[in-house]
């Protein structure tokens, strides 16, 4: 009994000190103060500073707009080498198979210079064409796109494939409408995973961005330099705002997760 | 006519291509670099000069000692959040866990932000503790990373290897040293290599915090920004070298499921 309740109380006290700082700053997103600590007024005031200055509106959606391309080139990009890899001999396999390793166990910082020597120092690329940005992007996210598009091939049933060929399908529409399908989950997550990842990165960005633009996190540092406390109280209202997001995101990966559980959990039933 | 012939494996071509050019040359370019001056002659000054200058390689030890001390902490207050969750009979474990990797996806600046406000108010200059301030930034950064390989490791675990130790008279002590946590390696290891090599080069949480970059990838930042590329590219060799040593130590103990955990439960 005592040791349910030290091992909830434990749980709960890491959960307090994960949240309490998000919390705190969440609660004084809604005054007009302009530190933690002193105690102020309700006001939206921040809120309607995070949607109405130009400079914040722009941050924000050039952060999700290169987070969605980026997202998107790097899954198509990631699926075609897994399945191609899964297809191909051991050879194929090692090559890209290794080289994807290379990005997941880099240092970010090493990942960026390299990448920016390479495409600035070397190829002459102009940082204000966005392409570095965009190549520095997918480089980050496509080796976990890769990653999460393999177990799915490796769980599925070949003979399908197969089956597709003997009726007569052409093996681009057998891939199209056998593989992907089976596939479809590890893509879709894949893509998911790779959004968050250009939405939390920021030295890729900071190495390949042009001068001008910003994402939320290259944002974030620089304000935290500067002495705008206007800006610096907007932020607090972003970062409620992503917060609260991030829950509505969980609670409905939660729900359509236990429907589709119980849907093949109905479908097994039947079957036997 | 052409002969060509659709073949499946072909589909990597795309990929194989984009890594070779934006993953491979970016590495060879960097080895070139730190190994020549800037008129282009072979030349080992940079590699010296790292090795000899005292600010560089004080700045290596005091990366490596941050990096230690932070996937300790991590370690220490993960393992025991992920045994709960993973042995207990809580009913919504999964929910929990979610709990626990939630932050992940928020950003991290903000998160960071968040932090040295509430870290202000507790102690006024945060620049007078700057060890300590480090620690519980990456801590506080990095932790749901660890605790996740950890509990995707111990749910796998055999219930009835624990029950075996048990019946042959082992109290729980015993049980969980000699059997939960040897068992449970591979996922401490996934876990430090999510954290070890982020808290030594990851600079901007201490930027944030207090204004300095006493680290290892703030080393890099700063001789890039004064277009010192090849003594750059020297400290990225060096960094990339620790990361190969270690990659290669840990590949043959790391747990494959929990592996890449940047993904967790998105899968």
């Amino acid at each position: 009994m005592t040791k349910k309740l030290v091992s909830t109380v434990f749980l709960g006290l890491m959960i307090v000190l994960l949240y309490l700082p998000i919390f705190i700053l969440a609660v004084y997103s809604f005054t007009d103060s302009a530190n933690i600590g002193a105690i102020h007024g309700f006001s939206l005031q921040n809120y309607v500073t995070l949607f109405t200055k130009p400079e914040l509106r722009e941050m924000i959606a050039g952060t999700l707009l290169l987070a969605v391309g980026s997202a998107a080139i790097a899954t198509i990009l990631g699926t075609l080498g897994a399945v191609g890899v899964f297809y191909s001999g051991r050879f194929g396999n090692m090559v890209v198979g290794s080289l994807n390793q290379v990005p997941v166990v880099n240092a970010e910082v090493v990942t960026a210079f390299s990448l920016c020597i390479l495409l600035i120092g070397a190829c002459g690329v102009d940082k204000s064409s966005f392409i570095s940005l965009l190549i520095g992007h997918v480089v980050l996210e496509s080796p976990f796109v890769y990653l999460s598009v393999t177990p799915k091939l490796k769980q599925m049933d070949n003979s399908l494939y197969e089956a597709a060929l003997d009726l007569g399908a052409s093996p681009s529409v057998a891939l199209r409408s056998v593989v992907l399908p089976q596939i479809l989950p590890g893509v879709i997550s894949g893509f998911a995973l790779a959004v968050t990842l250009s939405l939390d990165d920021y030295f890729i960005t900071s190495y390949t961005k042009p001068a001008t633009f910003d994402t939320i996190s290259t944002y974030v540092v620089n304000a935290t330099r500067g002495s705008q406390t206007e800006i610096k109280t907007a932020l607090w209202a972003l970062s409620t705002i992503i917060f609260v997001v991030v829950v509505l995101m969980v609670i409905l990966m939660n729900v359509t997760g236990n429907r589709n559980e119980k849907k093949a959990g109905a479908g097994n039933e039947k079957e036997m | 006519m052409s002969k060509f012939r659709f073949q499946r494996a072909q589909l990597c071509i795309p990929y194989g291509v984009f890594l070779v050019c934006f993953v491979l040359a970016p590495l060879i370019v960097i080895i070139y670099y730190a190994f020549t001056n800037g008129e282009g002659q072979f030349t080992l000054e940079n590699l010296t000069g790292f090795f000899t200058s005292p600010n560089t390689i004080g700045t290596l030890f005091y990366s490596f000692g941050i990096a230690v001390v932070t996937t300790c902490v991590c370690l220490m207050l993960a393992y025991p959040i992920a045994y709960i969750l993973a042995r207990s009979r809580f009913r919504h474990k999964s929910v929990i866990l979610m709990v626990f990797v939630m932050p992940m996806w928020i950003n991290f600046t903000l998160r960071i932000t968040a932090l040295k406000e509430i870290l202000t108010v507790i102690e006024g200059n945060l620049s007078f503790h700057p060890f300590l301030n480090t620690i519980i930034g990456m801590t506080y950064d990095f932790l749901p990373f660890m605790i996740l390989p950890i509990y995707t490791t111990l749910l796998k675990l055999d219930n009835s290897l624990l029950e075996a130790a048990s019946d042959l008279g082992a109290d729980a002590v015993r049980t969980f040293l000699r059997v939960t946590l040897p068992l449970s390696v591979p996922g401490i290891i996934s876990g430090i290599v999510m954290v070890f090599l982020p808290s030594m080069t990851n600079y901007v949480v201490l930027d944030m915090l207090y204004n300095s970059t006493y680290i290892m990838g703030s080393l890099i930042g700063a001789y890039f920004s004064s277009y010192d590329w090849h003594n750059g590219s020297m400290i990225a060799l060096i960094l990339l070298i620790i990361i190969l040593v270690f990659t290669l130590f840990t590949n043959r103990y790391a747990d494959e499921d929990a592996g890449s955990s940047r993904g967790g439960v998105l899968r």
